[in-house]
């Protein structure tokens, strides 16, 4: 069935479908309308789940938590300081190995206050364990939170699907809702290896001596690794069911360009604009958005980008007193190959500030002008 | 012939505690948990924020308890068993008693918004305090259950705690949920009947237990059940309970109270306190008491 429906609501549906059994969730702009109708859902009983009115994104995030140890399938949503106050429960899931999702909407961290967007909330909790998408259509947003699940349950490791505040979270788009059963076939219900209960007690978190923790994260990084391979792999059969392909990247007229574009999120479509349009005036430009962010990409990356001279890489985000954030990650995928592109660095867009395919064209002839930058930092759009 | 007078032992045998747990000599915090356990059985699931709890239990891989424990967040107990109890009843085990034991400082303070809303959506669980005045876990700094007049490494002796103890129980009271208690180490029958009430009761349930730290309050370990006594029969710490925010029950009815200098006399903690003090601390307690038996209509 096609419907016409918010980011946030594909975020609902991909909860929905997913079957999700405890949602528990605190609002924040701009990401209610997640929450708002998965609780209708509950409700109404279209979803048969808890749902838990916590009183704080951190207690979320603790309740989900509980939820998964217990055997269940757990599911919520926020966004930027909502995510900041999570940030210890978020060591905890992916600690634990709890396989909850969370949708995220990336809105730019106060002060001062903005509810518009850049991926500085999300970024910072890159180290914290958990498997990040970066989705560019509302489709993606739906159909990410399915196979999040898989990929999460298979590895016991938490998910993060990443959606633009309003650009995605608030922009209406068609899309295909998937029917029940055939998410049935492709998800199956969570069966934990090791769950709470009484009728095989065990301690879940203790005090962990030298002698195992750095096992248990030896074993976590293990598994991070196996991620893309799975996503992938899952993705390719979600393909069979679905008709619609996941992978870790999507590369766009790639294969001769002089540039890449490199960018994540929705400026990813606007890039393409600027690539078909540069494109018939003879530059030959591609554009590769990275879905999977963490792990890194590092393969696909450099299968792509290494056959082109020139990389552009947009970072919506930064590092202070580094880089966009995108460009270390890309630069440190080249390090020590032997085809090596000049790697460009631009900022964009912070605070909600729009990228459009002006934008693109400008980081374009920039990138193709000069034999390197001239500043390590290009920031475009920035009144100095 | 003299008739036959029989003890009944009311405290189930079964230990759901094994020895060789990490609790220092003395400690009232692991005789609750014994306790409460033998009360609660062995279908119930246990959420321990940080706090001596998380330690006692025992070093991983092993654990001191025949229950599943799940070591979550300092100020997550209330939301992190809400979360249990919610899995567990989607996936069908709706018979498990989900329990969340935590210390005071977890909380009296920085749990007490997550309690507060769990209790206002009246989850279905048991939260059990086990009060032990400060956070001893972390080397004895304050907390809100920190009693008046109370050494403490954050209210050294010249700078002594000079605020009262958070009213816990006002708080809990206000919240108007099913089932209130109070209960002591140093009373395990009442301890345990009143597990077992709660047990069979829906909704959110506050237990708060008195827990001697004899490290952290300058005693004897051998003076712990005695100083549990004496902060009952001094009047300090009333056993009673509150059925739906408003029926208050006293169940030790302490006919002449013993002075408060007693109990306060066998705590190194309390050393420095003077006289004049000493008679603030006395007046307090009387007024709280006189206030509690009005609640429980006597
Ligand atoms: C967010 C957070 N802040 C601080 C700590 C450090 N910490 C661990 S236990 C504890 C005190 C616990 O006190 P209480 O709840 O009274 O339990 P007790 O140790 O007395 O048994 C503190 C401050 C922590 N684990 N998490
Ligand atoms: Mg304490």
């Amino acid at each position: 069935m096609k419907k016409v429906i918010m980011g946030n609501h594909a975020l609902s549906y991909g909860a929905m479908l997913s079957r999700s059994q405890v949602i528990a969730a605190y609002p924040i702009t701009p990401q209610t309308q997640v929450v708002e109708l998965l609780s209708e859902m509950c409700a109404d009983g279209t979803l048969e789940a808890k749902f838990i009115k916590v009183e704080s994104e951190h207690s979320a995030m603790a309740a989900c938590l509980g939820a998964s140890l217990a055997g269940a399938r757990a599911f919520t949503a926020t966004s930027a300081q909502g995510l900041a106050l999570m940030h210890e429960m978020l060591h905890w899931a992916s600690g634990g190995r709890m396989p909850v999702v969370l949708g995220n909407i990336n809105r730019a961290m106060a002060p001062g206050w903005s509810i518009w967007s850049d991926q500085n909330d999300s970024l910072s909790e890159r180290d914290t364990g958990w498997i990040q998408f970066y989705c560019s259509s509302n489709q993606e947003v739906l159909d990410s939170v399915i196979q999040a699940f898989k990929v999460s349950e298979k590895l016991m490791i938490p998910s993060m699907i990443i959606l633009d505040a309003f650009s995605l979270s608030h922009t209406y788009e068609v899309v295909e809702i998937p029917e029940q059963e055939k998410v049935d076939g492709y998800l199956p219900p969570f069966k934990p290896p090791f769950r709470l209960t009484t009728e095989e007690p065990h301690a879940f978190g203790g005090l962990t001596s030298p002698d195992h923790y750095m096992e248990l994260r030896y074993k976590l990084q293990k598994d991070m690794e196996k991620v893309p391979a799975l996503v992938d792999e899952t993705g390719r059969e979600y393909e069979k069911i679905f008709g619609r392909r996941l992978s870790q990247v999507d590369d766009y007229r790639c294969d001769d360009a002089e540039l890449i574009l490199v960018t994540s999120g929705t400026a990813g479509y606007t890039a393409r604009v600027a690539v078909d349009e540069l494109r018939e005036k003879g530059i030959k430009a591609g554009n590769l958005r990275i879905r999977l962010f963490r792990p890194f990409p590092f393969e696909k990356v450099r299968q792509i980008v290494s056959s082109a001279p020139k990389v552009a890489v947009l970072d919506r985000n930064i590092s202070y007193g580094h880089h966009g954030i995108f460009y270390q990650e890309v630069k440190s995928a080249l390090y020590g190959q032997t085809a090596k592109p000049t790697v460009f660095g631009f900022i964009a867009g912070l605070g909600g500030r729009d990228i459009t395919k002006d934008h693109f064209k400008e980081i374009v002839e920039y990138a193709l002008s000069k034999d390197k930058a001239e500043e390590e930092i290009v920031w475009i759009g920035v009144k100095k | 012939m003299t008739k036959e007078k029989k003890m009944v032992i009311t405290i189930p045998r079964e230990e759901l505690m094994s020895p060789g747990h990490l609790a220092c000599q003395g400690c009232g915090a692991s005789l609750a948990m014994r306790l409460a356990l033998k009360a609660l059985g062995q279908k119930t699931a246990v959420c321990i924020p940080a706090c001596c709890w998380a330690v006692i239990d025992g070093p991983f891989p092993y654990s001191s308890l025949d229950i599943p424990i799940y070591h979550c967040a300092f100020e997550t107990a209330a939301s992190s068993a809400s979360g249990v109890k919610a899995g567990l009843e989607m996936v069908g085990e709706t018979e498990t008693t989900v329990l969340a034991w935590a210390g005071d400082g977890g909380t009296f303070d920085i749990g007490i918004q997550a309690l507060s809303a769990a209790a206002e959506r009246n989850e279905d669980i048991i939260y059990a305090c086990y009060d032990n005045e400060a956070y001893m876990n972390t080397g004895i700094q304050r907390s809100s259950a920190t009693p008046l007049g109370a050494w403490t490494t954050t209210t050294p002796v010249k700078h002594y705690k000079k605020e009262r103890k958070k009213d816990i129980i006002g708080i809990m009271a206000a919240h108007e949920i099913p089932y209130i208690a109070t209960a002591s180490v140093a009373y395990p029958e009442d301890l345990v009947r009143k597990f077992k009430k709660a047990r069979e009761i829906k909704g959110t349930r506050f237990i708060h237990i008195y827990a001697p730290c004899p490290v952290g309050w300058k005693s004897q370990p051998e003076d712990s059940i005695k100083l549990a006594k004496l902060a009952v029969q001094t009047g300090y710490f009333p056993l009673f309970e509150i059925e739906d925010g408003e029926n208050w029950t006293l169940n030790f009815k302490v006919k002449e109270r013993k002075p408060i200098s007693e109990y306060l006399k066998l705590q190194g903690r309390f050393r420095h306190l003077k006289e004049e003090e000493i008679a603030i601390i006395q007046k307090e307690v009387d007024t709280k008491w006189e206030k509690t038996l009005k609640k429980c209509g006597l």
